[in-house]
C-alpha cells in the first residue's frame, strides 16, 4: 500500500512541476508591467515600485526567477496578497475549509440521491421512473449552475423565504474558529444547536447548486454500469440459486457495479472546484473559488498565482485519496497495483 | 447515408437539431427578427414583466429590464453572441487540437511526448479555473474568454486526434500509401485525416455546449462579455440584483443557456451513436 501511494506521488510529481511552471510564466506574460499593473490608479513611489518589483523577483533572469518561486513555493511561502497584504498561504488556508466543506456537503448530497436513483432506473428498465430520471440526468448535467443557484434562491429563497439567500452563517451567531468547519464549530458556540442549524440551513442551496452535475453524472453512471454487471453470468446463477431480487441487485450486482461509479466520482474533483468558483459567487460562499475571482478582478497576481498552485496541489492529493479508495473497495485492482 | 439514417432514427438528436436549427435562424437574422435594438432604452418602460402576466405591456412579449432594454430581443441577439462564441472556440481549439494530434500521433517521438504532457497539465487545472488563470492574464473581454476558452477546449481535441491515429497508423493502407512512395504530408492529410473525422465531429459538437458554457460562466463572473454586451451568461450577472422583483430576468437568460447547451450534448449523443455503434451501451 505505501509503495503504491510513493509511486502515486512520483508521478504526479511531473504534473505538478507542470502546474508551477505555468503559475510561474501567468505572472510574467501579462501585458505590460505587472508591478504597474497591480499598483493600478493607488499610484506609488518609484521607491516602493522597485521594493515591489524586488519582492516579486522580476528583476532577475527568467531561470533564477523560477527556481527561487520554486524553492520557496516548497517551503510554503507563495508570497503576499497586493491588497490585503497578508501571505497567500494564510489566506487560502482561512478559506479552504468553508470550500471543503461546501464539496463535501454537495459531493454527499449527489451521491445519497445519485446511487440510488441509478440503481431504481436499472432495476425498472424502460419504465416511467427510467425516463422520467434519467430525462432530469441529461437536463443536469447540462445545467449552467450559475443559473440553477438563481433559480434555487428564487424559488426557495424569494418565493417561499425558507432558506436564507446568501452567506455562511447568519451574524448574530459568534462561532469560534476550531477546524474552521461550521457544521462542527458551530457545536462550541454558545448557541450550539441554533447556530448549527442556521449554518446547516445557509448549506442547503449552494451543495444542491454544486451537486446538481455530480448528481447526474452519478446516477447515469449507476445505471450503465449496473446494467452492464446484471449482464453477467453471476446474477444468472445468483437468480438461479432462487435468491431473492433484492440481494440479488443489492449484495451481488452493486458490490462490482459500484467501482466505475467511484472512478467517475473521483473525476467530480475538478467539476466540483469549477462548480464551487461559480457556487461560491452565486451564493456570496466565503471560500477560495470567490477568492481566486476577486483576485483576477482586482489584479492581485501573486495570489492568483498561489492560489492556482494550491488548488492543483488539493487535486492532486484528493485525487490520491480516491485511487486509495478505489483500491479498498476493488481488491482486484489492489493486487494489479501492488 | 447511413449516419444520417441512424441519426433520423435517433427522436433526441433529431429534436435537438431542430432546436438549434431554430436558435442559428433567429441568430442570423436578428435584426429582423428582434422587435427592438437589443441596447435600445425605453424610458417609458423600467422592469415590465412579459407581456402574458399581470402589468405586462403588448409591446415587450417577454417584458423590459431594469434599464427598459426589450428582454426578448437581448435574448435574440444573445443568440448571435452565444452560437458566434461556439463557433469560434470550435474553429480555434479544432483547428489547433487537430494539427498538433495529428502531429503527435503520425510521427510520435519527442514531439508526441512533450504534447502529451503539457496537455496532461492542462487537464489536470479544472476547466473555469484554466480560463481563469488565461483571462487574468490577456484581461476581461469576450475575445479573450474566447481564447482562454478554446485554451480549455484543446487538450480534448488533441487526444481525440491522436487517438485515432494512432489506431488508423497501423492500418496495411498506411502501409500500402507508403510502399508507392506516398510522402509523410500526403499520408497524415489524404489517407489518415479523413479515417479519424467522425471522433473529430463529436468532439466538435460537444465542444460547442463546453464552450458556450464556460464562456457564459465567464460572463457571469465579470471575466468574460462585458455590459452592455447581450450576452446570456451578463444577462443573468445583471439580473441577480433584481432577483426580487423581476423574475423573468433572471429565468429567460439562463433557460437559453439550457436549452442550447442541452441540444449540443443530445446532438453529440446522438452523433456518436450513429457514427460509431460499437460505442453504444
Amino acid at each position: 500500500m505505501l509503495r503504491v501511494l510513493l509511486n502515486r506521488l512520483l508521478t504526479s510529481l511531473p504534473t505538478f512541476l507542470g502546474v508551477t511552471v505555468i503559475a510561474f510564466v501567468l505572472i510574467r506574460l501579462v501585458p505590460g508591467d505587472p508591478v504597474l499593473l497591480m499598483i493600478g490608479e493607488r499610484g506609488a513611489s518609484p521607491e516602493v515600485i522597485a521594493e515591489m518589483r524586488a519582492n516579486l523577483g522580476l528583476d532577475q533572469p527568467l531561470i533564477t526567477q523560477y527556481f527561487k518561486f520554486l524553492g520557496n513555493a516548497l517551503t510554503g511561502d507563495l508570497g503576499t496578497s497586493v491588497i490585503s497584504k497578508k501571505t497567500v498561504v494564510s489566506e487560502f488556508f482561512a478559506r479552504f475549509p468553508a470550500t471543503l466543506e461546501l464539496a463535501f456537503v454537495g459531493l454527499l448530497f449527489s451521491v445519497l440521491i445519485g446511487i440510488p436513483v441509478g440503481l431504481l432506473a436499472a432495476a425498472k428498465r424502460n419504465s416511467f421512473f427510467d425516463y422520467f430520471f434519467m430525462g432530469g440526468a441529461l437536463v443536469g448535467y447540462s445545467m449552467p449552475i450559475f443559473w440553477w443557484g438563481l433559480i434555487l434562491i428564487l424559488v426557495f429563497s424569494v418565493g417561499m423565504g425558507i432558506t436564507p439567500v446568501s452567506g455562511r452563517i447568519s451574524v448574530f451567531f459568534d462561532v469560534p474558529t476550531v477546524t474552521g468547519f461550521l457544521l462542527i464549530d458551530t457545536w462550541f458556540s454558545e448557541d450550539g444547536f441554533e447556530a448549527f442549524w442556521d449554518a446547516f440551513k445557509h448549506l442547503i442551496l449552494p451543495s444542491i447548486a454544486l451537486g446538481t452535475i455530480p448528481l447526474a453524472s452519478i446516477a447515469r453512471m449507476t445505471r450503465s454500469s449496473m446494467l452492464e454487471v446484471l449482464r453477467e453470468d453471476y446474477i444468472r446463477t445468483a437468480k438461479a440459486k432462487g435468491l431473492s431480487r433484492v440481494r440479488v441487485l443489492y449484495g451481488h450486482a452493486l458490490r462490482n457495479a459500484l467501482v466505475p461509479i467511484i472512478t467517475v466520482i473521483g473525476l467530480m474533483v475538478g467539476t466540483m472546484i469549477t462548480g464551487a468558483i461559480l457556487t461560491e459567487t452565486i451564493f456570496a460562499w466565503p471560500g477560495i473559488g470567490r477568492w481566486l475571482v476577486a483576485s483576477v478582478t482586482a489584479r492581485d497576481y501573486p495570489v492568483i498565482q498561489g492560489g492556482v498552485l494550491l488548488i492543483a496541489f488539493a487535486i492532486v492529493i484528493v485525487n490520491l485519496i480516491v485511487d486509495l479508495l478505489y483500491m479498498w473497495v476493488n481488491p482486484y485492482i489492489r493486487d494489479l497495483m501492488s | 447515408m447511413t449516419v444520417l439514417k441512424a441519426l433520423a432514427k435517433n427522436k433526441g438528436a433529431l429534436l435537438s437539431l431542430s432546436v438549434l436549427v431554430l436558435f442559428t435562424f433567429v441568430a442570423i437574422f436578428a435584426p429582423i427578427v428582434a422587435p427592438h435594438a437589443p441596447s435600445q432604452v425605453h424610458e417609458s418602460g423600467l422592469g415590465l414583466p412579459p407581456s402574458f402576466v399581470a402589468d405586462g405591456v403588448s409591446g415587450f412579449l417577454l417584458g423590459t429590464d431594469d434599464l427598459g432594454r426589450d428582454t426578448l430581443s437581448r435574448l435574440i441577439y444573445g443568440a448571435r453572441v452565444s452560437l458566434g462564441v461556439g463557433l469560434m472556440v470550435v474553429l480555434l481549439s479544432a483547428t489547433f487540437g487537430v494539427l498538433l494530434g495529428l502531429l503527435a500521433g503520425y510521427f510520435g517521438g519527442w514531439f508526441d511526448a512533450a504534447v502529451m504532457r503539457v496537455v496532461d497539465i492542462l487537464m489536470s487545472l479544472p476547466s473555469i479555473l484554466l480560463a481563469i488563470v488565461v483571462v487574468s492574464v490577456l484581461g476581461p473581454s469576450l475575445i479573450n474568454a474566447v481564447i482562454a476558452v478554446s485554451v480549455v477546449a484543446l487538450p480534448g481535441f488533441i487526444r481525440v486526434v491522436r487517438g485515432s491515429v494512432l489506431a488508423e497508423k497501423s492500418k496495411t493502407y498506411v502501409s500500402a500509401s507508403k510502399g508507392f512512395g506516398a510522402s509523410h504530408f500526403r499520408i497524415a492529410v489524404q489517407n489518415v485525416l479523413p479515417n479519424c473525422m467522425a471522433p473529430i465531429i463529436v468532439q466538435a459538437t460537444l465542444g460547442f455546449s463546453d464552450g458556450i458554457l464556460n464562456v457564459a460562466a465567464l460572463g457571469f463572473l465579470g471575466l468574460g462579455a462585458q455590459p452592455p454586451t447581450p450576452e446570456w451568461g451578463v444577462m443573468l450577472s445583471d439580473a441577480r440584483a433584481y432577483i426580487e422583483n423581476a423574475w423573468w430576468l433572471v429565468t429567460l437568460p439562463g433557460l437559453c443557456i439550457l436549452i442550447v447547451v442541452l441540444s449540443f450534448n443530445l446532438l453529440g449523443d446522438g452523433l456518436r451513436d450513429a457514427l460509431d455503434p460499437k460505442l453504444k451501451n
